[in-house]
């Protein structure tokens, strides 16, 4: 019985390894492959079973003119896009969230869980209903086609998950911690800064992730929102899938968009399995 | 330096937390609040300390109005009943926090945080993580943070109410000790609990809390022997006082076709609705006694509690040893009625004992 039991767990954890594994390393194989490689049947073995080139890479940092598709420029604007407006949401995410969490508002009906709500909210409507609103008000304050625009529209989209993480988070977060600060000589923004922000770092970190992780995979606002001069790499991408470009430049292409995703996953992974993100605070 | 408070009130819902509490406090007291869940101990304890402020009411101290006064600059010290530290701080630096919070030399910290660590019996875990203590040791950083503040008044809330039953008798000593050790000349020290054994065992003065109302003032041996209502000797004893429903004629106090000769001093008393009140210690087993049924019988410690049913009267009776009871079986009890209390029909105490408003 027990010896089914491991050999069950077994099997089906290397088959979801394969299940998840198989389509990047044949992504990664067919990166380095040519013509020849991808015509004449299935290969799978560099070396032995075709002979690996980088004329896929070399491609995607060629300029246009000279023939290559040159997907640097949208990579590092989506790094920036991303970064910079998972930062601010989680800035403005964690004072919102600890405002909601500790004080109470109160303005006619509406109280602090309605507050909430409308920040969820924001993330359960359709994106479609909010592309023309958006679009319209880019163009008004004419950021359309920019990378601020974009920033200013991430925000709106990464902040509601930021808020709804970390006020769950601060809501386990014993009260009598901020108040032993401030009897300890704390000022509020001292208590906040100096004991319960070192004290949510878990909190942080998850709610972190989440917003790098929609920011990055964003496609819908960065495609209706941007033409000539600014493009993201999810856009990028889309385009050399209906152009000439060759199977194995595009398998290079996804590898490298998901890279900065897998690097997060790792980090966060060392840090969950050295319990640092839970137990923290019993 | 006096701490005085001038009929605090607060209500946040429907119900009173604080409800006219006036009190004064002087310095180098042991002033302890006595009072059942939810009778507005903590609301007190957090009013003083600035955490919450009430609907009505002052509180001045050292002539200073305190209300205008926030937390962080008020000077007080405060140990919760959970225990609370810093997760993200060792040992030393959660002791050192509030020193380092008003930029105290690192030398005199350090000298400081030793001493602290070393009243509490901590010496050698300044290097370990909060999460690695047992509660009781937590507890103890967190008395140790009070402590080393200096602060003017130092505020205990219920704070051995989460251990378990050695650590708080061990831990109640040490309290007894640093409280006697000099350490409240100048200090208010107020102390909350449930416990009334607690309570005497402190021997402070006690103000007695119910639903936000004090209901008695007093030293803990005052308390102890003349409570002025039921209410005060129901909180105040453990188990609560028995109240028995009983008439007192022709020097006979009479109930459940019972009747015990009258002590002297409830013997004037002839009034209608008169409660009896009598101590659960205050009954014994006896063979020539009155007959009553065992309704539970529960074994706390070395002591057995019998909960006795004789018609209407229901008392509890508390025998020093472990006996084996079964439910319906019947005991024989005295009254040792020269330690009987009274009670007027409205609660309030009509004879003591101990001579409190003898009738």
């Amino acid at each position: 019985m027990n010896k089914l039991y491991i050999f069950l767990k077994y099997f089906f954890i290397v088959l979801w390894t394969v299940f998840v594994v198989a389509p990047f390393l044949w992504a990664l194989t067919t990166s380095f492959k040519d013509f020849q490689s991808v015509n004449g049947g299935v290969t799978y073995i560099p070396w032995v079973d075709f002979e690996p080139n980088l004329e896929g890479w070399k491609v995607l940092i060629k300029s246009p003119a000279k023939g290559g598709v040159d997907i640097i420029e949208p990579y590092f604007n989506s790094l920036f896009v991303t970064c910079t407006a998972s930062l601010i949401s989680i800035i403005l995410g964690t004072l919102s969230a600890y405002a909601l969490s500790r004080y109470t508002f109160k303005a006619g009906f509406v109280k602090n869980n309605d507050i909430t709500f409308f920040f969820i909210s924001q993330r359960i409507m359709p994106p479609i209903v909010l592309s023309i609103p958006f679009f319209l008000f880019l163009s008004s304050i004419n950021l359309l086609d920019s990378l601020t625009g974009l920033i200013v529209v991430y925000i709106v989209l990464l902040m509601p998950i930021a808020v709804w993480i970390m006020v769950d988070f601060f809501n386990k977060v014993p009260r009598e911690i901020d108040e032993t600060a401030l009897i300890d000589g704390c000022n509020p923004y001292q208590a906040f800064l100096k004991v319960v922000l070192p004290n949510s770092i878990p909190g942080l970190i998850v709610a972190g992730m989440f917003c790098i992780i929609f920011g990055w995979i964003d496609f819908f606002f960065a495609f209706i929102l941007t033409f000539t001069e600014v493009q993201l790499l999810p856009v990028k991408i889309v385009a050399l899938n209906s152009s000439v470009t060759p199977w194995w430049s595009l398998s290079a292409s996804a590898l490298v968009s998901v890279a900065p995703l897998i690097i997060v996953a790792f980090i966060v992974e060392r840090y969950l399995s050295k319990g640092n993100l839970s137990g923290a605070i019993k | 330096m006096d701490l005085v408070a001038n009929n605090l009130s607060y209500k946040p819902d429907d119900q009173y937390h604080l409800n006219e509490v006036s009190f004064n406090f002087k310095e180098g007291n042991l002033y302890t609040i006595l009072g059942r869940t939810l009778s507005g101990k903590t609301t007190l304890l957090k009013t003083i300390a600035g955490l919450l402020t009430p609907d009505s009411g002052e509180i001045e101290f050292d002539g200073k109005n305190f209300l205008k006064i926030p937390v962080w600059e008020r000077n007080v010290a405060m140990v919760y009943q959970q225990f609370i530290n810093y997760p993200h701080l060792n040992v030393f630096e959660n002791i050192a926090f509030p020193l380092k919070q008003r930029k105290i030399d690192q030398s005199i910290i350090k000298e400081k945080v030793m001493d602290a660590l070393k009243s509490v019996g901590l010496l050698g875990y300044e290097n370990r993580k909060i999460q690695e203590l047992s509660g009781g040791q937590q507890q103890r950083v967190s008395l140790a943070r009070s402590l080393v503040k200096n602060a003017k008044i130092l505020l205990l809330d219920e704070p051995l109410v989460n251990l378990d039953y050695k650590l708080r008798e061990q831990l109640r000593d040490e309290f007894k000790n640093l409280f006697s050790k000099g350490l409240a000349d100048e200090t208010i020290l107020i102390y909350s609990t449930t416990d009334p054994k607690e309570t005497m065992e402190l021997n402070g003065e006690v103000i007695v809390l119910d639903e936000g109302k004090v209901l008695q003032v007093g030293p803990a041996k005052e308390i102890f022997e003349n409570p002025n209502s039921l209410k005060v000797a129901e909180i105040s004893n453990d188990p609560p006082m028995n109240i028995i429903e009983a008439k007192i004629s022709d020097n006979q106090i009479r109930f459940e076709g019972i009747d015990v000769e009258a002590p002297q001093h409830l013997s004037k008393l002839t009034e209608e609705g008169l409660k009896i009140g009598l101590r659960s210690s205050d009954i014994e087993l006896n063979e020539n006694g009155h007959e009553f049924e065992v309704e539970l019988a529960e074994i706390s410690g070395s002591e057995t509690l019998l909960h006795l049913k004789r018609g209407d009267t229901k008392i509890i009776v508390s025998i020093e040893e472990v006996l084996n009871f079964k439910i319906h079986d019947k005991v024989k009890i005295n009254f040792k009625i020269d330690r009987a209390y009274a009670f007027h029909a409205d609660g309030k105490l009509a004879s003591s004992p101990f001579g409190g408003l003898n009738g």
